[in-house]
């Protein structure tokens, strides 16, 4: 099967928009069978296209969940033979580094970074991405407040403004 | 002291008051109810639209625009009929932009009926055509449409309905509140049975992009010999998400446009120049807007109506509109007394089939234009409910 089956498609549309839809709800709307779903969704996972399922969370009103994230930029040498991917590859092993992104532009790698706050984030760049060979210059943001997260609103949600009208 | 009722125009007075609000004052005030009963769709107009409109305030664009309205919008409309149904309307003589459909659902009927007039009124439907035609000095004669049928209307029933009188025939599909469509075929009945007469049609196509399945909306004016009769009236409200927005629009014959915009001319002068902004912008890139809003209704309404069933509360396939129209004679209630106690009982506001009509009795609207969640919900409870009763 191939993910960019329309209908593969539709699925990962609502499993990326709420991943605890049941595989019946997921038929339903689609008009599809159980299983069929359940064998997309089964392919989609053996091949890599769905790496797993998740809560967007916003932190921020998480209580006793306070944690930091830094954006960043990364400028490298990319290694004879090896290109992007190897510093890539070892950037990646670090569990502190949640995303990472070879980019376009003036840098090279684009990074999200976590921790418990900025000293430990600071100290995980100065220590561990700075001091790598190929690295030649980084440049760190702080993420200050989050609005908006992986299409979602982080805001409260809004309420229902219809009124009542005679239609 | 001044009787005021007695100073009343008796036509008004004998209107009696929508149906539709009965239940949602009192939905309003209670804790955790569910609604399935607002007739607008929850997508708040896109912001591309938004940002449009708040550009023309601050571009100070806050004069009135000529009657008919801004010619670049009745170009845009004009292209999008031909565009999206192989209409062609002349932009300058063939179309006038009113503060929502139902302004020009008004100013036709009012252009066109005389005292005794019958207006022929497929039910159950939307319910401001009969109390309009009255206002206007006609005489409503309502259509029973039937289930069985898919809530379309026949030849057979309109040939029954047709008297020397008839002006107008309402031609109000895709329909509020059953979803029901005409498709092509049962468009081309129609107009079988209309030619030869001086029928005029008034087609309410506001739901004409919300229509499911894989053959997409026609309007009665792209049938042949239908054209010169068929008044089309469409608006923002739903395609678009822009109900408050209040933007509606009228296309027909050059004589009845010009008549119309007599009307509005004195009644209403032009509709909101702000909102045309914003419709010029929808209409120029709200496409994708409109295909991502019907995909979303089409899955609810999927959600809805295998809902309904699985209960045992027998639902047709709406293939239009944002309603679902489930029978509920199994439960031995009538539509008044199931939305009552439904709403008492387990705190879901839906409205009874007959605020439409009666032959809407023993059938309820539920509007699909709410998130999965609150519509899984509202069946839970309506399973709970059928089954006590049963």
């Amino acid at each position: 099967m191939n993910y960019n089956d329309e209908k593969a498609a539709l699925v990962l549309e609502l499993l990326h928009q709420d991943c605890r839809k049941s595989l019946e709800q997921i038929a339903t709307m689609l008009n599809l069978s159980v299983n069929e779903v359940a064998e997309m969704i089964d392919d989609m996972e053996k091949r890599n296209v769905i790496l797993g399922y998740g809560a967007r969370i916003n932190w921020d009103e998480a209580n006793g969940a306070d944690a930091v994230t830094a954006y960043i930029e990364l400028r490298v040498t990319p290694q004879r033979d090896l290109g992007y991917d190897r510093i890539a590859e070892r950037i990646y092993q670090y569990p502190e580094v949640k995303a990472i992104s070879l980019m376009s532009g003036s840098y090279d790698f684009g990074i999200t970074v976590e921790g418990k706050n900025i000293r430990e984030v600071s100290q995980f760049v100065s220590e561990h991405l700075a001091t790598m060979e190929s690295v030649i210059g980084t440049a760190t943001h702080f993420v200050l407040k989050r609005y908006k997260y992986d299409g979602v609103i982080c805001a409260s949600p809004s309420k229902d403004e219809r009124e009542v009208i005679s239609l | 002291m001044i009787d005021m009722k007695e100073m009343l125009n008796p036509v008004v007075r004998n209107i009696p008051p929508s149906g539709i609000r009965r239940f949602f004052d009192i939905a309003a005030e209670m804790k955790d109810a569910i609604s399935l009963g607002v007739g607008e769709p929850d997508f708040v107009t896109p912001w591309h639209i938004r940002d449009e409109g708040i550009y023309s305030l601050e571009k100070g664009k806050t004069h009135y625009t000529s009657n008919s309205g801004l010619k670049e919008l009745r170009m845009e409309i004009s292209k999008y009929l031909n565009r999206r149904f192989s209409l062609n309307y002349d932009p300058l003589s063939q179309v006038i932009v009113t503060v929502g459909g139902s302004e020009a659902i008004d100013l036709f009927l009012r252009s066109v009926l005389q005292p005794g007039d019958e207006v022929l009124i497929p039910e159950p439907c939307f319910v401001c055509y009969k109390p309009i035609t009255a206002l206007a000095g006609g005489v409503p004669v309502t259509i029973e449409t039937k289930a069985e049928n898919q809530f379309r209307l026949t030849p057979d029933e309109l040939k029954a309905a047709i008297t020397p009188k008839t002006k107008v025939l309402v031609l109000p599909f895709p329909n509020n509140p059953t979803g029901g469509v005409m498709r092509k075929q049962h468009l081309e009945e129609i107009a079988e049975v209309l030619k030869g007469t001086d029928i005029l049609v008034m087609a309410d196509e506001i739901y004409a992009e919300l229509t499911y399945g894989a053959e997409s909306h026609v309007s009665i004016a792209s049938i042949p010999e239908m054209y010169e009769r068929t008044v089309l009236v469409s608006g923002f409200s739903k395609a678009y998400a822009m109900t408050g927005w209040r933007l509606g629009y009228a296309c027909g014959h050059p004589d009845l446009i010009a008549a119309m915009t007599k009307v509005h001319q004195f009644a209403i002068m032009s509709a909101p120049t702000l909102a045309q902004h914003a419709a010029i912008e929808a209409l120029k890139n709200g496409d994708p807007d409109i295909a991502m809003m019907r995909e979303e209704y089409d899955r609810r309404r999927h959600v809805i109506v295998n809902g309904f069933n699985d209960i045992g509360l027998t639902c047709f396939e709406p293939e239009g509109a944002f309603y679902a129209f489930p029978c509920i004679k199994s439960t031995g209630l009538d539509s008044n007394a199931f939305c009552e106690t439904l709403l008492y009982d387990k705190k879901v506001a839906v409205v009874p089939g007959n605020a439409f009509g009666e032959s809407g009795e023993g059938f309820i609207r539920c509007s699909y234009a709410y998130s999965v969640r609150d519509i899984e919900e509202a069946l839970n409870r309506i399973e709970a409910f059928v089954k006590n009763k049963k």
